[in-house]
């Protein structure tokens, strides 16, 4: 199955790159954004035809290595 | 004094430490990420670099590779592990210190001397320094210490703040922090101290003809203090 996983930074950490875009989006015109938060997407392919049990694979990555729970939080998105 | 310098893929100041610690009186051994055993020492660093190239996140790759899991022993029984800059990364990567290092407050790649300062002498690194403000070299891209407001409360009850990024009279305000760090924080501790992460570069200080010779007395100490 395939599984995509998202990774955000949490609320309250500053994200300098997503600050950057925001600025140079408003340079380039686009008047009505908020705010920019930048993340990661991952695709994982994994040798399991249970979706469930392919999803605790993913979540047991993510909490293990892909992303850093002091400052992301992770989210699967889709399973396929 | 036995020393090891672990090398990972991508590490680039680990001759530079193995150099440092040799002419303060270590034998120091280069150890090889993919080993699985650390040979007898008294003193294991995790030396600076990109190691896996800075993917996914600076020393997230290296954390879990194969030498990790004696390191990680080898701190819990007491030893003493110092990471330098990307070996800091790995350090909180692998969990043996709180927090995590982020990008540059302005995105910036620093290279540069800076001033920090110690605070608490009580631990095996800096007792029996007779210098609180010490100038050295740092030189990354993800430098900006941060944690959750429950580890530095923790952090701080325990005082495990190593140095503090400051000017050279030893103030520690904002203007003197050169990447965000939180709280100008430089470099912390474990809990029990042996373990010490810190972004500056002391084993680039270590002769006049570099660019100053503060980490000298930050390596002889350390040796008298491990005899």
């Amino acid at each position: 199955m395939k599984v995509s996983a998202i990774i955000t930074l949490k609320k309250d950490v500053l994200d300098p790159q997503g600050k950057v875009i925001h600025q140079t989006l408003d340079g380039m015109g686009f008047k009505d954004v908020n705010e920019v938060r930048q993340g990661k997407y991952f695709e994982i392919d994994v040798k399991e035809n249970d979706p469930q049990k392919a999803q605790k694979i993913v979540e047991d990555m993510c909490n293990k290595l892909l992303a850093n729970l002091v400052i992301e939080n992770y989210k699967i998105i889709e399973i396929q | 004094m036995k020393s090891a310098v672990i090398t990972f893929p991508g590490s680039n100041c680990d001759r530079d430490m193995h150099v440092a610690l040799n002419k303060f009186g270590f034998k120091n051994k280069m150890v090889w990420h993919n080993d699985n055993e650390l040979p007898k020492s008294d003193l294991v660093v995790l030396p600076g670099g990109f190691s896996y190239g800075d993917y996914l996140r600076c020393g997230s790759m290296a954390s879990k590779s194969k030498i990790m899991q004696s390191v990680i022993n080898f701190a819990k029984s007491g030893g003493l592990v110092m990471g330098i800059c990307n070996g800091f990364q790995i350090l909180v990567e692998s969990g043996l210190v709180p927090g995590i290092l982020l990008r540059n407050k302005y995105l910036e790649f620093i290279c540069k001397n800076v001033f920090v300062k110690i605070d608490n002498k009580d631990n095996p690194y800096f007792k029996n320094l007779d210098k609180e403000v010490f100038e050295l070299h740092i030189a990354h891209n993800e430098g900006n210490y941060f944690c959750t407001n429950d580890q530095l409360k923790e952090i701080e009850d325990n005082n495990q703040v190593a140095i503090y990024y400051c000017n050279d009279n030893g103030k520690t305000e904002e203007k003197f922090n050169p990447n965000g760090s939180l709280k100008n924080i430089a470099g912390i501790f474990n809990k029990e101290k042996n373990v010490l992460g810190m972004m500056p570069h002391p084993e680039r200080m270590i002769d006049q003809s570099l660019s100053g010779e503060d980490g000298s007395l930050f390596f002889k100490n350390l040796i008298n203090n491990i005899k």
